[in-house]
């Protein structure tokens, strides 16, 4: 099986865990993923915050590229993602588009909650499990940009999403209840208005505690490093402790199918080896 | 918050606005939804429902100053729950163009100059690097204080690069700037 690839910039930065633990899953899962090449920022949000067009023609020079290769296209960043949906539709309804930026508009875009949840997947993934992750206590996060709005992004339970939940299940994972799947950890405001990002993502951490989660399972970059980098401030300045590691949902896939991934764990702000320790996990 | 000074009433903002962007503003009819779903409410000088009254009242220069377009995180709850499919999310982002364009940015002024940071980054090199992108952010809102020990934390843990890596046609880059200026500019 073969795949298109678009990583993002996150992926390359920050997030190097999230693509490095996507890399290994995929190659113990028999998925083989052609990295785009020559791919480019899709503009993310400051694009449609502040030109229009760019925040089309940005996201759609990267799909000319994928429909080159032919293939499906797997996008793990939820930024990246729901950016080239929105370019395809932009320019599938729009004709003005097209002289730019020439596209057919009919790559298949994929996020990673889609993907590993497909049954064929989800089979490959139990035929080759090593470690059962029974013990962990996640609730799982998703944010945003893969859920809103749905009108772009496709997600049916767009209020409920449950890609995340039944990988895990296979993993023998168990996922807390809660209802703060998709609100908001205020990734956009990041560098602008910490305070705010302080309320949003404390509200998360609190009801995550309150959920009775040991951790917090997300897929998306911008997500896991607003949370993973404020989280000690936050419990510091709210008088608690959470220590609620942040997970990327491919970091458990990887554990689980016995990938080495200990130079993914280093890279965490809230140190998950501790609690991997506990649960007998490494 | 109050709206400040006397009112000045632009009547025929709506229709322009709502054939320039497509947004259908006027189909409001004021539930509040948008504002109840919205995580950052609290920091708004307008509640998003209000400001579309405002709209639709021709308050345009009240609209284009206000912290509320800057506020918003665009999160999409607003535009998923209305009613009325009015993409309040996607007005902001016509609010905001319109506001730098009128030049009525008087609020959240950090705001605006991170995106143009950000784009300039994606505008040099076709890709983001996180560690100059915010090296420039933090220079040209002369903050250089905040975060320090939290980068060094990242820095440490190898989470930011040192050296970018660009896009090899960089032409294309820039020809899909200029073109999307043009664009913007008519």
């Amino acid at each position: 099986m073969k795949i298109g690839y678009y990583p993002g910039c996150a992926l390359h930065g920050t997030a190097w865990e999230y693509d490095q633990s996507i890399r290994k899953a995929c190659e113990v899962l028999g998925v083989e993923l052609e990295e785009i090449k020559d791919w480019n920022c899709c503009g993310a949000s400051s694009a449609h915050i502040l030109n229009k067009t760019l925040s089309v023609l940005l996201p759609a020079r990267n799909l000319a590229l994928a429909e080159k290769e032919g293939l499906d296209l797997l996008v793990p960043c939820a930024a990246c993602f729901n950016r080239l949906k929105a370019a395809q539709k932009k320019v599938r309804e729009e004709n003005s588009y097209q002289e730019a930026v020439p596209i057919r508009g009919d790559t298949k875009i994929i996020h990673i909650n889609e993907f590993f949840c497909e049954k064929e997947m989800l089979l490959r993934i139990r035929d080759r499990v090593k470690k059962s992750l029974t013990g962990l206590n996640p609730v799982t996060y998703y944010g945003c940009l893969t859920a809103r709005h749905p009108r772009v992004t496709g997600m049916a339970n767009y209020e409920d999403p449950q890609g995340m939940d039944c990988v895990l299940e296979t993993l023998s994972v168990k996922t807390r209840p809660w209802s703060y799947k998709t609100d908001c950890c205020g990734g956009n405001l990041m560098m602008t208005r910490v305070d705010i990002v302080k309320k949003l993502s404390g509200n998360l951490f609190s009801e995550a505690a309150e959920a009775g989660a040991d951790c917090i399972v997300t897929d998306c970059p911008l997500c896991q490093a607003n949370l993973d980098t404020r989280e000690h401030e936050i419990a510091r300045e709210a008088g608690r402790t959470f220590d609620l590691p942040v997970f990327y949902i491919s970091e458990l896939i990887g554990l689980a199918l016995g990938i080495d991934a200990g130079q993914w764990w280093k890279r965490h702000i809230v140190d998950p080896r501790g609690l991997l320790a506990k649960k007998g996990l490494m | 918050m109050q709206i400040h000074g006397e009112l000045t009433q632009e009547p025929a903002w709506v229709a322009d606005l709502e054939t320039e962007s497509g947004i259908k503003v006027s189909a409001c009819y004021q539930c509040k939804k948008c504002s109840n779903g919205c995580p950052v409410v609290y920091a708004m000088d307008f509640q998003p429902n209000r400001l579309i009254r405002m709209i639709q009242l021709g308050l345009k220069e009240d609209v284009l100053k206000s912290a509320t377009i800057w506020v918003c995180a665009s999160c999409e709850t607003c535009s998923t729950r209305c009613p009325n499919d009015i993409e309040i999310a996607t007005l902001m982002d016509y609010l905001r163009q319109a506001a730098i364009r009128e030049g009525k940015v008087e609020k959240e002024r950090n705001t605006p100059v991170f995106h143009q940071t950000f784009l300039s980054s994606i505008r040099k090199n076709g890709r983001v690097h996180e560690l100059m992108m915010i090296g420039e952010y933090r220079l040209k809102t002369k903050d250089f204080l905040s975060d320090l020990r939290l980068g060094w934390e990242m820095f440490k843990r190898g989470r930011l690069r040192l050296f970018p890596a660009g896009v090899k046609s960089k032409g294309e880059i820039e020809e899909i700037f200029k073109r999307s200026e043009r664009e913007e500019r008519r």
